[in-house]
């Protein structure tokens, strides 16, 4: 039980599939300009490859390794449409804020990534325990850069205006413009990645 | 690892494919009905919006009917192709409902050379009269809508609400916002001349010019596809409001004369 443990604990940090795996780094550049995307992206991508972890791992034994990444990339985008077809009748607002992801989902390198070096080859159900750890882990970094870029690009959380509640502004506080832009969540991905490997040893390269 | 024969690959893949195809089928089918619900009343509601009415979506159709009269489809030299009486439910002339116009569609047709049905919504609310125009065009990833809601002299914009697909949330999604949109409130679609010339989005507006607003900053292509849409769309209504201002403002001053000559006449006698 303990190895299934670290399978969904190693994923937050040790394995996390931004910082260590260098994995999903286009979508976090696209959705961190504000907290609530970056949320509502990790819980999609978390299901997501949860799921098709699940799924693909079931199947592992009858999948054809020369058609492997095809059929991986049905069960992926099938599995997408599908929640966003029940979303769109029953919940239609939250369908409207993921349709914007579900692209981003597809092609998603974490799923792809994890059912390939993962799910091929391990049990069900630690083959979700996995997804929804490495679900997770993305999700986390998410988080921190929406924070980050929201607070100091917009001067909002949420939404809800921080800083103009804490009177930042009339102290001649500006928002910084280029925290919104995708670069600067690049920079602040090499930063996390930097301070990360500072404190862990086992991922210093020399 | 096992060795597959081609065999078990081409009927394992069109097994996998064909049992894909059919449950996603089997749902699109059924939840069809429900999802062109949710979106007929999400447009009423985005129509709504623009002409400041806030209303969450099942509550849309009944208000949609309590403040929009008419609608009408216009075609690019004024005339008026249909019109439909939205609190009977009645057609009062030609056969398709503003309501249901595909404006992609019309917009190709109009490119093709082919006369493309524009719509209109006639709305009549607290005592205010006056039209909406949708318009669609295209973002950065995909299409980008705008509902405009005018005065009663087709002219100066009293609402406005923009909604999209699929762009990026926090730079070109931001068109959805109060602090976009805002700014649009007041401004004037004509220039003194009476011709359209909509409302130029772009970087450092001048808050004054009746002509444009700000664009978003790290949303310069979807500013430029908002600026274009208003652009293109509006201008195909040029005829029809011309003939609109023309048949409403010049008529009035004469019955006024008229009343004024028979107020004379009876003083006089």
């Amino acid at each position: 039980m303990s190895n299934n443990l670290k399978l969904f604990t190693t994923p937050l940090a040790k394995n996390n599939p931004i910082t260590v795996q260098i994995l999903g780094i286009c979508s976090c550049l696209a959705v961190t300009a504000q907290l609530k995307p970056a949320v509502v992206m990790a819980l999609s991508v978390t299901v997501v490859v949860a799921l098709s972890n699940f799924i693909i791992s079931l199947l592992r034994n009858t999948i054809p390794p020369r058609i492997r990444i095809i059929v991986q990339l049905v069960v992926v985008s099938a599995l997408v449409i599908l929640v966003n077809q029940v979303l769109m009748a029953f919940v239609y607002d939250v369908s409207k804020q993921l349709s914007v992801y579900v692209g981003l989902i597809i092609t998603n390198c974490i799923v792809m990534g994890r059912l390939e070096a993962f799910a091929m080859s391990h049990k069900p159900f630690e083959s979700l325990l996995d997804g929804i750890g490495n679900g997770l882990g993305y999700g986390i970094i998410l988080v921190i850069l929406g924070f980050v870029r929201e607070l100091l690009g917009s001067g909002t959380l949420w939404g809800y205006p921080v800083m103009e509640k804490l009177g930042m502004y009339k102290i001649g506080y500006e928002n910084n413009g280029l925290v919104i832009m995708a670069p600067m969540a690049l920079i602040l991905v090499g930063i996390i990645i930097w301070i990360q490997r500072s404190k862990d040893k086992d991922l210093q390269e020399n | 690892m096992k060795s597959f024969s081609n065999k078990y690959i081409f009927i394992y893949s069109a097994v996998l494919v064909a049992i894909v195809a059919v449950i996603l089928s089997v749902v699109a089918m059924g939840l069809k009905d429900r999802q062109q619900e949710n979106i007929r009343n999400e447009k009423m509601q985005t129509l709504l919006a623009a002409i400041n009415v806030t209303i969450d979506r099942d509550g849309a159709e009944a208000l949609y009917k309590e403040y929009f009269t008419r609608e009408l489809t216009v075609g690019t030299d004024g005339s008026i192709l249909s019109e439909y009486d939205i609190a009977t439910g009645e057609m009062i002339s030609g056969t398709e409902r503003a309501f249901n116009v595909n404006l992609k569609a019309e917009q190709g047709k109009e490119k093709a050379g082919q006369q493309g049905a524009f719509p209109v919504y006639l709305f009549q609310k607290d005592g205010q009269t006056g039209y909406v125009i949708p318009t669609q065009g295209n973002g950065l990833w995909g299409p980008v809508y705008a509902n405009i809601a005018l005065d009663a002299d087709l002219n100066t914009i009293i609402g406005v609400t923009f909604s999209h697909d699929s762009e990026t949330p926090g730079l070109g999604a931001e068109i959805t916002t109060e602090k976009f949109q805002a700014p649009f409130i007041g401004k004037k679609i004509l220039d003194e001349n009476g011709t359209v010339v909509s409302i130029a989005v772009k970087k450092h507006a001048n808050p004054e010019g009746e002509h444009e607003v700000d664009a978003i900053s790290g949303g310069t292509m979807t500013s430029n596809g908002v600026s274009a849409m208003l652009g293109n769309d509006l201008a195909r209504y040029q005829a029809y409001i011309t003939n609109t201002l023309q048949s409403s403002v010049e008529p009035q001053p004469a019955v006024e004369e008229a009343a004024n000559n028979n107020e004379k006449e009876a003083s006089n006698e």
